[in-house]
């Protein structure tokens, strides 16, 4: 993914043909827990490189726990995590960014005090290599490698079309563009996984629509590959290509989007069931 | 009585500018030291959340270790980038020795390590330098000394001293650096990211550790400057410590997480200080200027809890 620029006819995707990918990264039998409360029991699931993947289940179910393993804020007690081929029991928080797992967060997480260019160049740290001395130099090499990651923001806002907002504060902004900011922030990192935590939590029907359209456009054309989080069923049957879905830390079903709308125990987990 | 509180000293201030316009200088001096001691609180508040007791002793030691230097034969100048270096080597060791393992722990634990911290250095700084005071290396650091007299028309004439002019170019200087660097560099903003938001920090990759680092490095900077033009007006000795605890109204004033706060803190703290005391402070029998800094504060607290330039604290419900 070099080039943020929107083709005007994106490649045409057919979901019907079933295709062989790589694994990217691939939980084994991982379970956390915090003191006597079990989060997540003995999960394992993958992700392959290229797809979106859905990951489901109601509230409290553990599908934030499991972003949160995946990108190193938790430490799994029981399990491996396979990232590209190598075995970890758990990651640092900065190891999974500098090694291209970029993440949003279910309530907005945003640097509120700076303006919306800040926030989504500061998702270049890790590109950026100038040192301490460089940097208090400011003028000469350090000014130039930031002209040019500049560039690269630049065409993250073209790309969400966020243009107008450039230099607001983003405690400023709507909750909508708040979202949208924070997906800049973390294509900034030219991540090879994105972990969405409910990209489109509280949005209204337009704004869900911008924002499917954005995580579409992403995953086709930069070939990112997007671990998601959604409650709207409507938009994880229409993205995703594999769903996985969790209830009370355990997983109930593993498959295309149709396959687990039909699982009887996804039907239970959602709607009750009487014991 | 009324006439000695509300008229005399405005009165005072008429008939006597050149007065007037001294103690306003002096009042601007020492606001622009509070401001420097201040700002190194801030600086670490504003990326760890932490309150470091330690600044005070960090402009002692930082003071001690410039002159001891000297004191053994160390060239001024190597003696002053010796001492960054030395300052860096603590602002590293604090990281890792301190703030590393105390990560998410809460923030009383940090401040408790701080104070700990306070105690070390003084122990440190008296078994390597001694405790005696020392004078100020000044003039070997091409700092100006003397004074110059300026007349003002014919209503008398004003003395700066040189010294104090140059503490006020040097901290105004100091700021703007600062100001440059966490606005315009990459450090810088994610120095302001982790100010805002930890853990949003960490999913961008910023190393929460080599940002402490650095910080108490700046922190350690600004204690430096401060350790110099205070040495330079009185000695160098653990006495100072306590001035640094005039920092606290002016942090109050300015809020905790504000740059500019302290500054604007610290100058009306001077100012205030040096005006209350020569006007109004015969009034009680003078002395007011060691506690008159906490009560300005405190009226500004009534009307504004989160200090002039502190971020509004509004706790959704």
């Amino acid at each position: 993914m070099n080039a943020f620029a929107i083709e005007t006819d994106p490649a045409p995707s057919d979901q019907t043909v079933i295709v062989e990918r790589d694994l990217l990264l691939s939980v084994d039998n991982v379970s956390l827990a915090f003191g006597g409360v079990k989060a997540i029991t003995d999960i394992s699931f993958n992700i392959e490189k290229g797809e979106i993947r859905a990951i489901i289940g109601p509230n409290g179910a553990g599908k934030t726990s499991m972003l949160n393993v995946i990108n190193g804020f938790y430490h799994p007690q029981e399990g491996t995590i396979t990232w590209q081929g190598k075995v970890r029991r758990k990651m640092k928080p900065y190891e999974a960014a500098s090694q291209g797992i970029a993440r949003t967060f279910q309530n907005v997480a945003l640097f509120t005090g700076m303006t919306t260019l800040d926030n989504i160049m500061s998702g270049r740290s890790l590109k950026m290599h100038r040192n301490f001395f460089w940097q208090l130099l400011w003028r000469g090499p350090a000014e130039r490698e930031e002209i040019e990651h500049r560039r690269k923001v630049e065409d993250i806002i073209d790309f969400l079309e966020i243009q107008a907002i450039r230099k607001t504060p983003v405690g400023k902004l709507p909750y909508g563009l708040q979202k949208r900011v924070e997906l800049g922030r973390a294509l900034a990192m030219e991540p090879e996984l994105l972990l969405l935590d409910e990209p489109m939590a509280g949005m209204n029907l337009e704004e869900k629509e911008d924002m499917s359209r954005f995580i579409l456009d992403v995953n086709r054309e930069f070939g990112t590959t997007i671990a998601l989080i959604e409650h709207d069923m409507g938009v994880v049957m229409d993205l995703s290509d594999r769903v996985v879905v969790l209830d009370y830390g355990k997983k109930i079903a593993d498959g295309p989007p149709e396959e687990v709308q039909a699982s009887q125990d996804v039907i239970d987990a959602y709607l009750g069931v009487s014991h | 009585m009324l006439y000695d509180i509300f008229i005399d000293p405005f009165v005072q201030m008429y008939d006597m500018p050149d007065f007037f316009l001294q103690v306003l200088w002096e009042g601007f001096v020492a606001g622009i030291l509070y401001a420097l001691i201040a700002l190194g609180f801030v600086l670490i508040f504003k990326a760890s959340g932490v309150f470091n007791f330690a600044q005070g002793i960090m402009v002692v030691f930082a003071g001690l270790t410039l002159v001891g230097l000297n004191e053994n034969g160390v060239p001024a100048y190597l003696a002053l980038i010796l001492t960054i270096g030395v300052m860096g080597v603590l602002a590293y060791g604090v990281e890792r020795v301190v703030m590393r393992p105390l990560v998410n722990q809460p923030e009383i634990i940090l401040l408790m390590a701080t104070i700990g911290l306070t105690y070390f250095l003084i122990g440190f700084g008296e078994f390597v330098f001694g405790g005696e005071p020392k004078q100020m290396i000044t003039e070997q650091l091409g700092l100006p000394t003397g004074s110059t007299a300026f007349e003002i028309g014919d209503r008398g004439l004003i003395i700066l001293q040189h010294i104090d002019i140059a503490a006020a170019v040097i901290a105004i200087l100091m700021v703007a650096a600062l100001g440059i660097f966490f606005n315009k560099t990459r450090i810088g903003r994610a120095l302001r990211a982790v100010a805002d938001d930890h853990q949003a920090a960490l999913s961008v990759g910023i190393s929460l550790n080599q940002i402490w680092a650095i910080v108490w490095f700046a922190a350690g900077l600004v204690a430096l400057a401060t350790g110099i033009m205070w040495g330079a007006r009185s000695d160098v000795s653990f006495a100072l410590e306590i001035v640094a605890f005039k920092a606290l109204p002016v942090l109050i004033l300015g809020g905790f997480t504000s740059i500019p706060g302290a500054i604007v803190g610290g100058l009306i703290i001077g100012f205030g200080e040096k005006i209350g005391e020569l006007y109004w402070g015969g009034l009680v029998g003078g002395g007011i200027e060691s506690w008159l800094a906490y009560i300005i504060a405190l009226i500004f607290l009534l009307f504004r809890p989160q200090g002039l330039f502190g971020e509004r604290i509004i706790e959704r419900i």
